[in-house]
């Protein structure tokens, strides 16, 4: 049984191994978030911390306030449900335009020689390591109404009238997918890379067409690659800040400028924290996919190196 | 095998890695041009990196930055791997999917909800010990640290996966304790795996706009704010000049990194 020594070592080794990184992060993400949750329940008020607190000990009495002020506030005004939609309609359309953009690239990279297959890698990766504020910036040149773009297209003769672009959607569109491709290409290319490409031989012998083999072999296989990819792109996505607030318009409404707003420029920090609380509880399905990919995936690999 | 269609592969790859490349090239391309206007080309410059070199407050913001990044990607290697260690070599534990969920919530939750939780954290902290700790850099190299952290622990985790777990377990057999184990076999494995860990660290606390802007004090503005304050409004072209040396920097960087990885993969 030496081969589980390593699973079960004495377990007071085992505890100090596990105990102290799980703590610090109960410490430093639970709580945290905990805590969110517990501001958000508790009114503006002029001080240092900006808020009330919600338990007061007072005549021997322990009064507990909760303030729905921010929540009541979030579904009843039509803005915030607006906004809310549109996070997630925006959010959506860029993992779709991922997905479209990212899947044959993870693809081709997967099937190419492992030479050139590292080359491609290193393509999709440098840019995940430079500035994406630097990166997003970068669009602000191309779109803008005397911008690259609109100069090529003016130049040949395409248009007449400078498209308005910068300040749109369609820019802010333009710089999620472009910030957030390689996240969506990195997890599916490490799918397919590992594809058992007996499998497509067989469809292959079969007399299965190439995209017969692709419909019915790769792209059910590379499905928890999507799906990880898809979360990578989805949930950071819809709580954005910096791409709406540089390229979109005044118009372009995203939850995370919103709470942005309520935080910095209004100094309302419980509806700072309900929206942000509102958002997570959207969140919710995805995330919980999400984690539960990874837990499965971990666990998995983990119990069949146990066995 | 039939072997991929060539046509749409080419196209596939081109336009995609030409989506990811232009933006970039153009800013480079625009660095050098002479003009305040930056969308005409009016001629050959180095003036804006001239500038560049000149502005105190950006300079001042970038020692600023690369401070706390060197202490960011150290702390979040050393969290990180262990955090890392524990997913690949623990197994089960009771309380898995949590230690799962939260060693991986920093690669997907929003940063603004990251932002506004370890704000709160830190107000909280000082209103219960009355800590006066709050200075902006620490707060933003803990806050980087917890962010970085995730990434690194992906890192790690994967990596010591594959290590071969024959030779951990000969040394335990031959009696070795299991911490010289992992100072002495395990981590000179990973060593590449550490510093490509840390590199990825560093560039993440270095681009951090958002959680720095809840997590700065007065006086402290990390090279990210600095620019962002410039930019949110439209282009400035001494911050072109910034990214194509910020860029260039980075490529050789993974270049490099990639190599050394490469040579120690292919060595064991």
């Amino acid at each position: 049984m030496k081969l589980d020594f390593l699973h079960a070592p004495p377990s007071w080794r085992r505890v100090l191994t596990i105990a102290p990184p799980f703590v610090w992060l109960i410490l430093f993400l639970l709580v945290p978030f905990l805590l969110v949750l517990k501001i958000s329940f508790a009114d503006l008020e002029f001080g240092i911390p900006p808020y009330t607190a919600l338990a007061e000990f007072s005549d021997h009495t322990l009064r507990l306030v909760l303030n729905l002020r921010g929540y009541a506030l979030l579904f009843t005004d039509s803005l915030y449900v607006a906004t809310y939609l549109h996070s997630v309609k925006m959010a959506a359309i860029t993992t779709l335009c991922c997905i479209l953009i990212g899947y044959p690239m993870a693809y081709y990279i997967a099937r190419s020689e492992p030479a050139t297959r590292s080359l491609l890698l290193i393509g999709v990766i440098l840019p995940f390591w430079t500035s994406l504020l630097l990166r997003v910036y970068a669009w602000i040149g191309i779109l803008r109404n005397d911008g690259l773009l609109n100069n090529l297209l003016m130049g040949i003769g395409l248009i007449d009238q400078p498209l308005e672009i910068y300040r749109t959607d369609l820019a802010v569109y333009i710089g999620l997918v472009y910030a957030y491709l390689p996240f969506f290409i990195l997890p599916l290319y490490a799918n397919l890379v590992k594809l058992d490409t007996r499998l497509l031989e067989a469809a292959y012998d079969l007399g299965a067409k190439p995209w017969q083999a692709f419909l019915s072999v790769t792209l059910p296989l590379s499905m928890p690659g999507v799906i990880a990819g898809a979360m990578l792109v989805f949930i950071p996505s819809v709580g954005e800040f910096v791409i709406p607030e540089m390229l979109g318009g005044a118009d372009t409404l995203m939850i995370g400028r919103v709470m942005w707003t309520e935080f910095f420029n209004n100094s309302d920090w419980p509806m700072a924290a309900a929206v942000t609380c509102v958002m997570v509880m959207l969140l919710l399905v995805p995330l919980v996919l999400f984690q539960y990919g990874q837990t499965r995936e971990l666990g998995m690999r983990g119990g069949r190196r146990n066995g | 095998m039939a072997k991929p269609d060539s046509r749409l592969r080419a196209l596939a790859l081109g336009l995609g890695y030409a989506f990811l490349y232009v933006p970039i090239l153009v800013l480079m391309v625009l660095s050098f041009n002479d003009s305040a206007m930056m969308t005409t080309w009016t001629g050959f410059s180095l003036r804006w990196y001239h500038e560049l070199f000149s502005d105190r407050a950006l300079l001042e913001a970038a020692r600023l930055s690369l401070i706390i990044a060197a202490f960011t990607a150290t702390a979040a290697v050393v969290v990180g791997t262990w955090v890392g260690y524990v997913l690949a070599r623990m197994g089960r534990f009771r309380g898995f999917a949590l230690f799962v969920g939260l060693a991986s919530a920093p690669l997907v939750i929003p940063e603004v909800v990251l932002g506004i939780s370890l704000l709160l954290m830190f107000v909280e902290l000082s209103d219960l010990f009355g800590w006066e700790g709050s200075n902006g850099a620490f707060t933003i190299w803990v806050g980087h640290v917890i962010l970085s952290m995730a990434y690194v622990s992906v890192i790690i985790q994967s990596r010591v996966r594959d290590l071969d777990r024959s030779l951990e377990e000969a040394a335990l057999d031959l009696g070795a304790p299991p911490l010289k184990v992992f100072f002495q076999i395990v981590l000179p494995l990973i060593a590449p795996a550490l510093v490509a860990a840390w590199l990825l660290a560093f560039t993440l606390s270095l681009d951090d706009v958002v959680i720095a802007s809840f997590l700065t004090g007065p006086g402290h503005t990390t090279l990210p704010l600095e620019v962002f304050s410039r930019v949110r409004l439209g282009l400035k072209p001494e911050i072109n000049a910034l990214a194509t040396l910020f860029m260039l920097l980075v490529a050789i960087f993974v270049v490099v990194a990639h190599r050394v990885q490469n040579r120690k993969g292919a060595s064991t």
